[in-house]
């Protein structure tokens, strides 16, 4: 098989959830793109593995270690990242992560509690975009 | 001498088993990776552009079960059932009872995307088109041997990892237990503060 084949596939993978990182609003799907983009790297580990397996004679299996490696910490990854964002939904009503503004720098009156006037710069931001 | 010698005939060997094997006339193993690939890649396309939140969920497992496949195709038996079980098994449901615990929409959630999609459709565009290139230009002339034993079977991943891995395997084991305990803290934490104002009124149905 050609490596180009299973690094391209990785490369579309990563990139794909790249763009669901950037464009998601909610968290957990941002989660789910993060996964995306830890298999789109273990994609690629296993391939380079299986290829100097073969061709540099490596017995080290290093690339598939690595990959048992990402795919666990990728599971507490996702525990952890599942407890915080339960923890803002109870103490926020939401989790969607445009609406978690309290430590960005904003121009006008900044407050913990600006649910109703965050929607403004939300909209803005969606028609400059 | 001999070292350069040796890497040129190696490097005559990849190039002329790279170029035995055309991209025009793939493999029936090539055949099916695109196969396979197109589905993931499309399931995954449906996973980050959906508005139907628990249906991206749904579509992630088509994702990573077609990367089990992949890895089995590349003769990665042992990693493509440990994705089986701990990516489609594990994370897949917790992903469920997160969206389940935070009320998610079940229908389509008109908000799912946030306003700087079009920005993030040039970055990722940009950046595939990036990626693509060089590796298609780095890899193009590259062939993996997948015949003879399998490269991932459980004997072969068992015994590198216990043999040259076992330090970091142990350590991975105390950052698993570690965040284990961690997501129980952030928990416990969060009932607490939640409970905290009207605490006598919240405990005397219990």
């Amino acid at each position: 098989m050609h490596l180009a084949y299973p690094a391209v596939l990785s490369a579309l993978l990563f990139c794909t959830g790249l763009y669901g990182v950037l464009a998601r609003r909610n968290a957990i799907l941002v989660l789910m793109s993060v996964e995306l983009m830890l298999n789109a790297v273990n994609l690629n580990l296993v391939a380079f593995d299986v290829w100097l397996s073969r061709t540099a004679e490596e017995t080290l299996h290093s690339g598939q270690a690595l990959t048992l490696f990402t795919i666990t910490i990728a599971a507490a990854e996702i525990g952890i990242g599942l407890a915080i964002v339960l923890a803002v939904y109870r103490n926020r009503g939401t989790s969607d992560i445009d609406r978690l503004r309290d430590t960005a720098e904003s121009h006008d009156a900044d407050g913990p509690d600006r649910d109703a006037s965050t929607a403004p710069p939300a909209e803005k931001a969606e028609a400059t975009a | 001498m001999t070292l350069a010698a040796a890497a040129a005939t190696a490097h005559a060997t990849t190039t002329s088993a790279a170029e035995a094997h055309g991209f025009l006339s793939p493999t029936g193993v090539e055949i099916a990776f695109l196969l396979v690939g197109l589905v993931t890649f499309g399931a995954a396309l449906v996973t980050v552009t959906t508005r139907q939140l628990v249906h991206a969920a749904l579509w992630l497992v088509v994702t990573l079960g077609g990367l089990a496949i992949e890895y089995l195709l590349l003769t990665a038996e042992f990693i493509a059932w440990v994705q089986v079980l701990i990516y489609v098994g594990s994370v897949v449901v917790l992903l469920l009872f997160g969206l389940m615990l935070t009320k998610a929409p079940i229908g389509r959630s008109p908000d799912a995307d946030s306003g700087n999609r079009w920005a993030a459709l040039t970055v990722a565009v940009a950046a595939a088109a990036t990626l693509i290139w060089v590796v298609v230009d780095a890899f193009r002339t590259t062939w993996i041997d997948l015949d003879g034993p399998a490269a991932g079977s459980t004997k072969a991943t068992g015994e590198s990892l216990f043999q040259n891995w076992v330090l970091p395997f142990e350590g991975l084991s105390v950052l698993l237990l570690a965040a284990l305990v961690g997501a129980i803290v952030l928990s416990r934490q969060a009932k607490a503060t939640a409970t905290e104002p009207g605490a006598p009124s919240e405990r005397e149905p219990r």
